[in-house]
């Protein structure tokens, strides 16, 4: 079962609500997702960690129904 | 694809081999011939910074598959880990190496690059 780009935003904003997200295809398939996340909540975090926090957002569900999402985080200009 | 927990034979191992190797790679198939393109990005990049690492084939072992993504908190493969810390997977490898802040960390922590 692959996740489709409305789901994905979904998701994430739930675990990160002022994140500003871009999702593109990688592929076409529906499974193969690049997304950049900002948000203020990344603020003073790793890049490690920062994409932790999206990862934990997605849940169970990275690796297993999402194959691939290449992400690139950072926080908001001021 | 399994989620069961973690056996401690497998954490065990993936603690030794992390402080065992000062670079180590868990990826997708083996340097010569990985079998997932973000696994080939990250050896291609550190085949060009010269640095020498040790791949360890996770499709070969889904203990260890699962217990390196316990370890690190990282739900994907491959991870890459420096003198026994996770540096990240091949997005943050890909972004460090395209900055030049990778070079800096391995250099950091002794590790010898191509000039």
């Amino acid at each position: 079962m692959a996740l489709d780009a409305a789901t994905i935003e979904k998701l994430i904003k739930a675990g990160l609500p002022d994140a500003r997200i871009t999702i593109a295809a990688l592929a076409d398939d529906n499974d193969h997702w690049s997304a950049r996340v900002i948000s203020a909540s990344f603020k003073g975090k790793s890049r490690v960690q920062q994409h932790q926090m999206v990862y934990r957002a997605l849940g169970s569900r990275m690796g297993n129904e999402l194959h691939a999402l290449a992400l690139q985080t950072g926080v908001p200009e001021e | 694809m399994s989620n069961a927990p973690t056996t401690t034979a497998a954490a065990d191992r993936i603690k030794r081999e992390i402080s065992d190797n000062p670079v180590l790679l868990y990826m997708k198939g083996t340097p010569v011939f990985p079998q997932c393109g973000f696994s080939a990005r990250v050896v291609q990049i550190l085949t060009t910074l010269g640095v020498k690492f040790k791949g360890i084939d996770v499709l070969a072992d889904p203990d260890i598959r699962q217990g390196v993504k316990d370890f690190s908190n990282w739900p994907t493969i491959p991870q890459l880990y420096v003198k026994g810390e996770f540096v990240g997977g091949c997005d943050i490898v890909s972004e460090m190496f395209e900055s030049g802040e990778l070079k800096k960390v391995l250099a950091d922590k002794g590790v010898p690059t191509r000039a």
